[in-house]
């Protein structure tokens, strides 16, 4: 009989399963397949080609004043981006970070201003309720399954309502801080991009080395096989919500602080969309599962130099947006063939 | 045993142990009595016994519709049958969820569904279960996990050459593999295993037939569906064979084959078709 030979319950040998080939070898082959598959190649191959270019055409780039000036621009892009970090490893997204960095500071002049709590107690309060904002962002989205692109869109105009009734659209002014205080916390040439880094530093360190990190990443990639494992998928996911909203109103106090002056009339998605830019043309992926906060450090340089170097090269700022456009859209287009041709590399 | 027609050829060969005795034999971690389940007036199932021995690989076969898929949810405790009873290692049980099953032992390995594909082969063995170091930190004891898991895997003899792959990259057959790796790791005494060897060529299936060998060597049960009859044989140590919701054959694989398996399937198929023309004519009529 043909199936005497396949027939187990007498423990018939099958032939032992042969070595899969899916060493490490050092090869011209395997060196491409190490670069495909990095997810931050492309933006570093792109950053690195635009400060060439820039370099080129001006040489005021390098000049510490000027660097010193595009790092302030990118602070918030990179402190704001690696927090949207989070919320893209697990498929979310939120569209109120921007408007929570310009609410913060808000929250921070009202306490002190209007109600004469001391600054330090004022910025600690403002972090609450900017954490509460997350805290309720997280909430709708995980309990009531509304998607969160729609919950922050609504918490975004909420918070921009909010600004605009309490201010009766005036501009306010915060008192210069005291030296010291004021230099680490924002007035400092390098205070934006020493604490965005620490923050992005902060976020990497959480996503790849904590317990936290691995159960975000496995709630992003697989929520079904997150939670039959045991983990809190919607605690996790709550928690995000509340550090992006935390660092974000964190990062738009330290503006405040170097900026003395608030406008209300400033606009929270204008600003949000930027780090969720940085965030996705560093290789983060907007399905859920992959992150990268380096990604976004260098999506977030590449931004701030782009701006900084079309200013510099005296490019009208009409053609500015036209040019970012086209940018982001070969560079989005080049990652997603990219990640294609890695999945060729599998087996 | 039941009141429906008998379809099984003459054969209602074994049952044994069926309609259990009370005082059923240690070997028999599982065993199930008249597991009955109705889906309004679908009855799905009818009153099936099964028991399935330490260290056993059982396949159930079937037609689509047959019951099979629905005894294996009502096993793995996602469902709750409207009679009968379930007793593990002699024990009644009672599953309100697939957590309650799992809590004596019984897991069930979904090849896809199991596994996060963007985190590497050690972090899905340890899903929920990381290592950590100092305390409430948690930072991940990365070096400590990868030890373990490449221990545990060779154990089970599972050849994984990389640990730090993600799943993603990996074949079907590994991701089989690991995720039968990580059901046991977590001690599951019995794994349910829906099509294990599913869209997969001859040496991924080889893989997952030597894992499959080694652990129910080491004593873990099985209970394995499948259409295919080949991969059953090659697998098994004996099947089931479930027709409208009952088990009609309980055989050795050494003492059946392919070809009668597939007469009475194809017997019991010409039967129903006969029975609906005969219905049919009576409508006619």
């Amino acid at each position: 009989m043909a199936q005497a030979a396949v027939t187990t319950s007498d423990r018939t040998p099958v032939p032992p399963a042969p070595p899969l080939e899916v060493g490490r070898g050092v090869s011209p082959a395997s060196v491409l397949k190490y670069l495909v598959q990095r997810r931050e190649a492309t933006v570093i191959t792109v950053t690195v080609l635009a400060i060439i270019y820039f370099a080129v055409r001006t040489s005021s780039i390098f000049q510490v004043a000027n660097i010193s000036v595009t790092t302030q621009y990118m602070g918030p892009i990179l402190v704001i981006g690696v927090g949207e970090v989070l919320m893209l490893v697990l498929a979310e997204i939120d569209l109120s970070a921007g408007q929570v960095y310009l609410t913060a500071p808000w929250f921070v002049y009202w306490f002190w201003h209007n109600m004469g709590v001391p600054i330090g107690l004022a910025i600690v309060i403002s972090l609450a309720l900017c954490a509460a904002i997350g805290l309720t962002n997280g909430l709708i989205t995980v309990l009531l399954g509304v998607p969160s692109l729609v919950v922050t869109l609504g918490m975004q105009f909420l918070l921009y309502g909010v600004v605009l009734v309490v201010s009766s659209y005036t501009q306010e002014q915060l008192p210069v801080l005291g030296t010291t205080y004021a230099t680490i916390f924002g007035a400092g040439a390098w205070a934006d991009l020493g604490w965005g880094v620490a923050i992005a530093a902060g976020i990497w360190f959480l996503l790849k080395r904590t317990r936290f990190g691995v159960h975000v990443t496995a709630t992003g990639g697989n929520t079904l096989a997150a939670a039959e494992a045991g983990i809190p998928v919607k605690r996790v996911k709550v928690w995000c919500f509340m550090i992006v909203s935390v660092v974000s109103g964190y990062i738009g106090i330290l503006d405040l602080i170097r900026q003395v002056s608030m406008d209300p009339g400033s606009y929270g998605l204008n600003i949000v969309l930027a780090p969720i830019v940085a965030a996705v043309i560093g290789g983060t992926a907007l399905t859920g599962g992959r992150a990268t906060v380096l990604g976004t450090f260098i999506g977030a340089l590449f931004l701030s130099i782009v701006d900084d170097g079309l200013n510099l090269t005296g490019v009208s700022a009409n053609w500015f947006y036209l040019l970012e456009g086209i940018i982001i859209l070969v560079l989005m287009i080049i990652n997603v063939r990219l990640g294609r041709f890695a999945l060729r590399f599998r087996r | 045993m039941s009141t429906a027609p008998d379809l099984s050829d003459g054969h209602e060969p074994g049952l044994p142990g069926a309609v259990a005795a009370p005082g059923a034999s240690p070997d028999v971690i599982l065993r199930t009595e008249g597991i009955t389940k109705r889906f309004g007036a679908v009855v799905a199932l009818q009153g099936i016994d099964m028991r399935l021995k330490r260290g056993e690989v059982l396949g159930l076969v079937g037609d689509n519709g047959a019951g099979k898929s629905t005894f294996v949810k009502i096993l793995c405790g996602f469902q709750r049958p409207d009679e009968g009873r379930i007793f593990v290692e002699g024990q009644p049980v009672e599953f309100h969820s697939v957590k309650d099953a799992r809590a004596v032992g019984i897991e069930t390995v979904y090849q896809d569904l199991a596994l996060v594909p963007q985190l590497t082969v050690y972090e899905n063995l340890f899903l929920n279960r990381e290592l950590t170091s100092l305390g409430k930190l948690g930072l991940l004891s990365r070096r400590r996990m990868r030890n373990l898991a490449r221990q545990y895997l060779d154990n089970i003899k599972v050849n994984m050459p990389d640990l730090d792959q993600e799943v993603e990259m990996l074949s079907g057959g590994q991701r089989q593999a690991v995720a039968v790796a990580r059901a046991t790791r977590l001690n599951a005494k019995i794994l349910l295993l829906d099509e294990p060897l599913a869209a997969m060529g001859a040496k991924e299936s080889a893989l997952i037939m030597e894992l499959v060998k080694d652990l129910s060597a080491q004593g873990v049960s099985m209970v394995v569906i499948d259409h295919n009859y080949a991969h059953l044989f090659a697998l098994c140590d004996r099947l089931n064979v479930i027709q409208q919701g009952k088990v009609t054959v309980d055989a050795r694989v050494a003492d059946t084959s392919v070809e009668e398996l597939t007469e009475l399937m194809v017997s019991a198929f010409r039967r129903q078709l006969q029975a609906g023309q005969e219905a049919l004519g009576e409508i006619a009529i």
